[in-house]
């Protein structure tokens, strides 16, 4: 085992993969000066500037490129700096990477993965800050993957790199600098397999990238009061691991998801709504979604605050489900 | 248009240009089968015919290698069969049925065949640009001899994805040969009264590529460019550009009546037909009026063979609807 940062742990899996397969390039905006947070430090050093590749600010263009290279033998790694930025690209990702092999009745495959770092940090308002993962899992075609330490950061993202199918990669900016340990050797992470962060038996908390953090201190909290909350992070969004949530939610009979988009058309609504469906009769209380207010995050942090799911919030949260259902 | 180039057989490579005067034929055919099929309710959704435009897509893909790879449009049956794809496999497609190109899961606007290059007809107008750029890097990354070549329509001009992939090109020397098939439409508008400035060609050379016009009725001439630009992407001197004047002779779909064109403009571009003035020109070479006639009917009867094939193949196993979708993830998971 050795210490990492989540964004170093990325940089490992790129490094690994890169040197397993040939076939593996990265393409994007500033990569060559290590990209706009440093995940790709001094890789182009390593590797070249061919594999390494530094591209115009063309987001429709590098995704775009990047589909016409995976059809052509290559795996690609995108780099899209911010999801937001991600939004210039959609047709190219949606139109064209999740359909080509569905369309063309699958005589190829589009292996690539599209890293597009999500979330709130700090004040970095509408347009750098926004959590769209729900959007994705709703696409046909695309694998959807949002890790939340350095390990799985590491495991999910030499898995993802390793996919025949697109891979929507969205790491939380507000990670890069947390700190985990490693494991040593080829570290892989299955896609679609949960991560019980915690266990306990009176509520299951379902959460995924930033909130797992969030989720983990409101459990600390909740313990003292004698609430023993079980986090389920599922790391990956579609496909994502019902077995796990089912179980757990089996054995504590209460659920609350938790994510940092919009509660409004959120995949926790997904979740709640699979879970309702399929264990109505064991629940003890009715399933529940906890996520952003339908407003777009603010710059100054007394209006951005408004917008965050904060530990405070997941606790009094999981209170009401606690509660005695009320007879009306 | 009734002049000849004026070629005589001695210098004029008639055999060739027999060979690809069968390949328009052979274009023509199958749309004119794909139209009676529409209207018989045997394709079963939208067409859009190259009908008038032959002489780009065998101009353009005669000069290509099979291993070359090619990207084409919602328009592009005549690309697909000018790039080696099977005419029956393709009529079976555009009639949803069994051993179809893709198995009956795209139909017209989504053919490919991988297995000759041809990387992707696309619903979508300039997407295929940036696919065909990535398809290049790729192949330079790679080391390859080969090349692409990417066909768009006039209307493509005015989509970012042209600027962004040409754009890239250019910065990475890539081996693409990009063609702008000009119709003169944008679905049911004028594209000219669409786009400021001077227009395709004069896009690309803002960007620093080589560019080339022609003719795009007359087979011979787009030939003879095409060899030139794909001489020159495959001998590593980056991408080219070539655009070739043509006209589309029905509406934007096979159920357009483009009652918004003049009856004169198009009887006038009826007149300078791709294929007739292909055949002046060979009748000029030598080539006598039955061989010609032959070569029309031959093509003619083996594509009406096609379609009868093609309509009395089975349809597609429903559970084909859940295959390919993804690896990771099963697509059964919510279904009825």
């Amino acid at each position: 085992m050795t210490m990492s940062t989540y964004l170093e742990a990325g940089r490992r899996a790129v490094i690994e993969e890169m040197e397993r397969d040939a076939s593996v390039w990265a393409l994007g905006e500033d990569l060559g000066r290590g990209g706009v947070f440093g995940q790709y430090k001094g890789l182009q050093e390593m590797f070249g500037t061919g594999r390494i590749a530094d591209t115009p600010i063309s987001e429709a263009c590098i995704m775009g490129a990047a589909v016409g290279a995976a059809m052509t033998g290559t795996r690609p790694i995108v780099e899209m700096r911010f999801s937001d930025f991600a939004l210039c690209a959609v047709d190219e990702l949606v139109n064209q990477a999740a359909k080509a092999r569905f369309m063309f009745g699958g005589q190829m495959r589009v292996p690539l993965v599209v890293r597009e770092p999500v979330g709130m940090w700090r004040s970095s308002a509408a347009q750098h800050s926004q959590s769209l993962e729900s959007w994705y899992t709703h696409i046909p075609g695309l694998v959807v993957v949002a890790p939340s330490t350095p390990a799985d950061n590491l495991g999910l993202l030499k898995a993802a790199i390793r996919c025949d199918d697109p891979v929507v990669y969205m790491e939380h900016k507000n990670l890069w600098g947390l700190e985990g340990e490693l494991p040593e050797g080829d570290h892989m992470v299955p896609l679609g397999k949960a991560d019980i962060a915690r266990e306990g038996r009176d509520v299951t908390l379902v959460t995924w990238s930033g909130m797992r953090q969030g989720c983990l201190k409101a459990a600390e909290t909740l313990a003292s009061d004698g609430i023993e909350a079980e986090v389920i992070d599922l790391r990956t969004l579609w496909p994502w691991d019902r077995d796990a949530v089912m179980a757990s939610v089996e054995k504590t009979g209460r659920l609350l998801v938790v994510h940092e988009a919009v509660t409004v058309s959120g995949f926790g609504a997904e979740i709640a709504a699979s879970v309702a469906e399929a264990l109505h009769f064991r629940l003890k209380a009715p399933v529940s979604r906890l996520g952003a207010p339908r407003i777009p995050v603010a710059y100054a942090p007394t209006m951005e605050d408004e917008a965050r799911v904060s530990p405070a919030r997941i606790v009094a949260a999981v209170r009401k489900t606690m509660q005695p259902a009320e007879v009306s | 248009m009734t002049e000849g180039p004026g070629l005589r057989r001695d210098n004029f490579d008639w055999e060739r240009f027999l060979e690809l005067l069968g390949l328009m034929h052979r274009i023509r055919a199958f749309e004119e089968e794909a139209i009676a099929g529409q209207k018989e309710g045997l394709v079963l959704g939208a067409i859009h015919p190259s009908i008038g435009q032959e002489a780009v897509a065998a101009g353009v893909c005669g000069n290509l290698e099979t291993a070359d790879l090619m990207l084409s449009t919602h328009r592009g049956h005549g690309h697909t069969l000018a790039k080696g794809a099977d005419g029956l496999a393709m009529m079976r497609e555009l009639f949803g049925r069994k051993g179809g190109t893709c198995g009956g899961k795209g139909g017209s606007m989504h053919i490919a065949d991988f297995g000759v290059g041809m990387l992707g007809a696309n619903g979508v107008v300039g997407a295929n640009i940036p696919i065909a750029t990535g398809a290049a890097h790729a192949l330079k990354l790679q080391g390859s001899r080969q090349i692409v070549t990417c066909i768009f329509g006039d209307g493509a001009v005015n989509r970012g994805p042209f600027m962004e992939g040409l754009n890239w090109a250019r910065v990475f020397d890539l081996p693409v040969l990009f063609v702008c098939e000009d119709n003169n439409f944008s679905a049911t508008t004028r594209t000219r009264e669409m786009t400021g400035g001077a227009g395709a060609g004069a896009r690309a050379e803002s960007l620093g590529i080589e560019t080339t016009e022609v003719d795009g009725n007359d087979l011979t001439a787009v030939d003879a460019a095409a060899r030139a630009a794909i001489d020159a992407v495959r001998a590593g001197q980056g991408p080219r550009f070539l655009t070739c004047h043509t006209y589309r002779m029905t509406g934007h779909t096979s159920v357009d009546p483009a009652a918004y064109r003049p009856a004169q403009e198009v009887e006038e571009w009826r007149g300078n037909d791709p294929i007739a003035r292909l055949e002046v020109a060979l009748r000029m070479a030598g080539i006598e009026d039955a061989q010609l006639t032959e070569l029309h009917r031959s093509e003619a009867a083996a594509m009406a063979e096609i379609a009868r094939t093609a309509r009395e193949t089975d349809w597609p196993e429903a559970a084909g609807a859940f295959t390919d979708v993804q690896d990771v993830g099963d697509p059964r998971e919510r279904a009825y």
